[in-house]
């Protein structure tokens, strides 16, 4: 029964990993790019929720929607300044840049909030499901950061596939030169790509904290980098596989922490992750490309 | 034409011997700022980090400008080569007991064993290519960090005994002695790094990659970030300079670590001095200072190292500073809009100064 | 005996045939073109050659020596140097330097001897200069020695590469579309430097090119390569009037 109880929450724990992986993947397909502040998108999330929930002694809802909003304008501005000048740019380039970024959205945050970590109170109220007589509880918040990940990606793949935007999408991430020509402006393209990225990244971080409700200026960091792992693992650039990447990782950290060792977990998961790309070089439902000599 | 030839070597050549006139001068300076008692206890402390990030900065260099890999992990080979280097040195106080012949011999060990590991990692992780390499060597660098929290050293009588568990499961003897203490790492090092030890040091690493870059080795190692299929098609062995450049690579972060670790007398693997953090600093330096360009990542490394620490005054608004100016420096250097501007610019500037001539 | 004969050599990708039963065997110091319509897998049977990819079936014998299924750098030392259609040429590297990268294998020192600036080194690196001026001479690139790679005009950068192939001393040259972007007169110039360099190097070569005025002007014997398959083959001038080449080209 606890194994079972390990393996609900490592899919929970995996959810978080694949909507904020989501948003990298996203990203990458369509920029080119690692986004390194991603992850701290999330923690902006979760800090605008724990403002309107903790002064307002708010509605939880209110704190969601704030959050959606300051990080979907958040991550369209960022790529307004930072990232869209130096579109052309060296690759290397850009990353050192997502890197400033980073700090950037630590050090304000750290500026407004201070280094101490902050009780982020649960958005979610509804009552633990017990199960067997009791022996299985699956928390709310697990719950509902099952579903939220299910109707994410529903929603996501239907909009890519049934949208105008999002078959522009498509084309952007297969050929920006062509898609150019073929009259779709990159430039907005990429603008909503960044905007949905950022406001999944916001709904990550608000059902992060409420799982594990410690809330610093870094507390998105590991986990912007682990959903980094979870994106490549599935094959970055892929829809699905970012999802299935998530939930793999996230079930073997929680399955590592319970039967082997809570430190090692880290380590366990990043051996997977190369243990993955040696047998898949593009992870594992990656693309292939060949080199045209 | 012969002359021209010669000319591009001498011209290398000359670039180099600038290269070690700037850090020997960096070192005459620096003693006679010292003698002049204007050193203050900040700035002294900075002196032998800062030799550690040229040096990791130069190492690097190596690999993302010379091999034209991006590697994210380079803190964990520091992280190898600071554990070995301290733990030799601690481990043989009782054979050797003169610290700076034991220091010696740690730097060669850390470097000995960061290059095994550089070796051991490079095999695998150099199949692969661009941003699938960078997350890989990034994960590496984590599991080692990991796994040195986890590391239980002790030695008595009997030898060495190892744990990945506590120190109780080490089982020593009464009069025995814990080295590695898992996530509280190793204590009571001595601190033999100097600021003359951490310039010599740097020299060296100058040294070896200087002329490595510029000898038939270089020149494979070049050929192969340039165009690897064209490299292939004149016979040059990819896996073996590609490994042979990582595992330099990492064997000169090694010896960075072990003069970071001697000038501590209490090292931990934290996120914040080994994680991926500090691999993406390394970064940064060469980055801002020129890919590829070995004398820039200098410059990027002392002035970087240095920056936020004279800004202390500005408290907790110097982080904030740096990243902002990292960001404008990047849009100013790489934006491709930027860099027409100021080409523009130049022109002007030359048009006017041959108008007025 | 031939300097290269090729037996049944066939490849596919997904399924599609690229290269089907290809055959050719050339004689030592013999100026060979490979010809045929865009697609018709000329390309893919210079990386079949030089181990790019790994044929299905079939043999390569170079010089009596069975390489089929070798690697790339083993079927260089082996002895076939080559060129790409789409240059690929070390860029950030000096036009010396390129030639000198072709020159690695033949004029060895150990890594540390690089390092530590041991004798050997300056030994060796003088005479790699030599030899590398000495070729580039030959294409009229000595000049231009000091320059990075990427700088230098369109037509001398082909001709860089076919430097950079003869460094590495081989017994055969492949040339993939040496004459691709050139002008005439460019054209007429590498036709001498072709023909200098098989009697200069007592060179064996064998060159894919589209433009017929360097192929019916250099070239002894052509094979024609369509849909993957051996078309014809034999003296120049007897293909080139064979009705079914002209159809291939033309399309009926």
């Amino acid at each position: 029964m606890s194994f079972l109880s390990y393996f609900i929450n490592g899919i929970s724990l995996g959810s978080i990993y694949a909507i904020i992986a989501l948003g990298y993947t996203m990203v990458y397909g369509i920029a080119k790019m690692l986004n390194f502040a991603h992850g701290d998108i999330i923690m902006v999330g979760a800090f605008a929720t724990f403002t309107v929930v903790s002064t307002n002694g708010g509605n939880p809802i209110v704190g969601i929607l704030a959050a959606v909003l300051v990080c979907t304008v958040l991550g369209v501005t960022i790529e307004r300044v930072a990232y869209r000048p130096l579109r052309g740019a060296s690759p290397l380039a850009v990353l050192i840049t997502a890197i400033g970024v980073s700090y950037l959205l630590q050090n304000v945050a750290l500026l407004i909030f201070g280094s101490n970590s902050k009780q982020f109170t649960s958005v979610v109220n509804i009552p633990a499901l017990k199960l067997a007589d009791g022996q299985l509880s699956i928390s709310g918040v697990t719950m509902v950061t099952i579903a939220s990940c299910i109707v994410i990606m529903i929603v996501l793949t239907t909009f890519i596939n049934k949208t105008k935007m999002g078959q522009a999408m498509l084309a952007v991430s297969e050929d920006k030169g062509a898609a150019t020509l073929m009259g779709i402006d990159v430039n907005r393209t990429i603008a909503v790509t960044f905007a949905i990225g950022s406001a999944l990244a916001a709904i990550a971080g608000v059902l992060l904290c409420s799982a594990y409700p410690s809330l610093t200026p870094y507390t998105g960091s590991m986990p912007g980098i682990k959903a980094f792992v979870a994106a490549v693992f599935g094959g970055i650039g892929s829809i699905p596989g970012a999802m299935i990447g998530g939930i793999i990782l996230g079930v073997i950290e929680n399955l590592s922490k319970a039967y082997i060792s809570s430190q090692l977990s880290d380590a366990i998961v990043f051996s997977v992750l190369i243990i993955v790309l040696l047998v898949r070089p593009t992870g594992i439902l990656g693309k292939t490309i060949h080199e045209k000599v | 034409m012969k002359r021209k030839a010669k000319g591009i070597k001498n011209q290398t050549t000359i670039q180099n011997f600038i290269t070690y006139a700037i850090v020997i001068a960096f070192w005459v300076f620096i003693q006679i700022w010292s003698k002049a008692g204007q050193m203050t206890s900040l700035l002294n402390g900075l002196l032998v980090p800062i030799c550690t990030y040229v040096i990791l900065a130069v190492s690097l260099n190596l690999t993302v400008g010379i091999l034209g890999e991006l590697s994210l992990g380079h803190a964990g080979f520091m992280c190898v080569g600071a554990f070995s280097g301290a733990f030799f040195t601690k481990a043989m106080a009782g054979a050797i007991p003169s610290v700076g012949i034991r220091f010696a011999i740690a730097l060669l060990v850390g470097a000995a064993v960061a290059a095994l590991f550089g070796f051991l990692i490079g095999i695998p992780v150099l199949r692969l290519t661009g941003d699938y390499l960078a997350i890989v060597t990034l994960a590496f660098g984590e599991i080692i960090k990991n796994l040195i929290n986890v590391l239980y050293v002790g030695k008595d009588s009997r030898g060495l005994h190892l744990s990945m568990k506590d120190v109780a499961s080490l089982n020593l003897e009464p009069e025995g002695e814990v080295i590695i203490k898992g996530a509280q790492g190793i204590t009571g090092t001595p601190k033999a790094s100097t600021f003359t030890i951490g310039i010599l040091l740097v020299l060296l690493a100058l040294f070896i990659i200087l002329n490595l870059v510029n000898s038939r080795t270089g020149r494979a190692i070049m050929a192969i970030r340039d165009n690897r299929i064209a490299a292939e098609s004149v016979g040059i062995n990819i896996t073996k300079y590609k490994l042979l450049a990582f595992t330099v690579s990492a064997s000169i972060a090694g010896v960075a670590g072990v003069l970071y670790s001697h000038n501590l007398s209490s090292l931990a693997a934290t996120p914040k001095n080994f994680g991926y953090n500090m691999s993406i600093m390394i970064l940064v330096f060469v980055v801002l200072g020129g890919i590829g360009n070995i004398r820039g990542s200098i410059i990027a490394a002392v002035i970087l190292t240095a920056l936020p620490e004279l800004l202390r005054g500005l408290n907790n608004y110097r982080m904030l500073i740096y990243a902002i100016v990292l960001i404008a420096m990047m849009l100013f250097n790489s934006a491709p809009k930027a860099i027409e501007m100021r080409e523009r610019l130049m022109e002007k500037v030359k048009g006017k100064g041959k108008g007025a001539a | 005996m031939a300097m290269l004969e090729v037996k049944n050599l066939s490849i596919s990708f997904g399924g599609l045939k690229a290269v089907d039963d290809f055959h050719v065997s050339i004689e030592k110091g013999q100026l060979y073109g490979l010809i045929g319509p865009n697609g018709a897998g000329k390309t893919t049977v210079f990386n079949l050659l030089t181990g790019v990819y790994k044929p299905d079936a079939g043999s390569i014998e170079l010089d009596g020596v069975n390489i089929t299924g070798k690697r790339t750098m083993d079927i260089n030392q082996g002895g076939i140097a080559r060129t790409f259609q789409n240059i690929r040429l070390f860029k950030e590297l000096s036009v010396l330097d390129n030639v000198k990268v072709g020159l690695h294998n033949h004029h060895p020192y150990s890594t540390l001897e690089g390092i530590f600036r041991l004798p050997r080194y300056f030994k060796v690196e003088k005479e790699m200069d030599e030899r590398a001026l000495e070729l580039l001479k030959v294409f009229d690139l000595d000049q231009e020695s000091g320059y990075k790679a990427s700088n230098l005009p369109y037509g001398k950068q082909r001709k860089l590469e076919i430097a950079r192939a003869l460094a590495t001393d081989p017994k055969l040259l492949l040339l993939d579309e040496p004459a691709a972007g050139m002008n005439p007169n460019e054209t007429k110039e590498l036709m001498d430097t072709i023909r200098f360099v098989r009697d200069h190097f007592d060179m064996t070569i064998l060159l894919i090119e589209h433009d017929m005025k360097l192929v019916s002007g250099i070239c002894e014997k052509l094979t024609v390569l369509n849909f993957g398959q051996v078309l014809t083959e034999g003296e120049t001038s007897d293909v080139l009037n064979d009705p079914q080449v002209i159809t291939a080209y033309l399309g009926e």
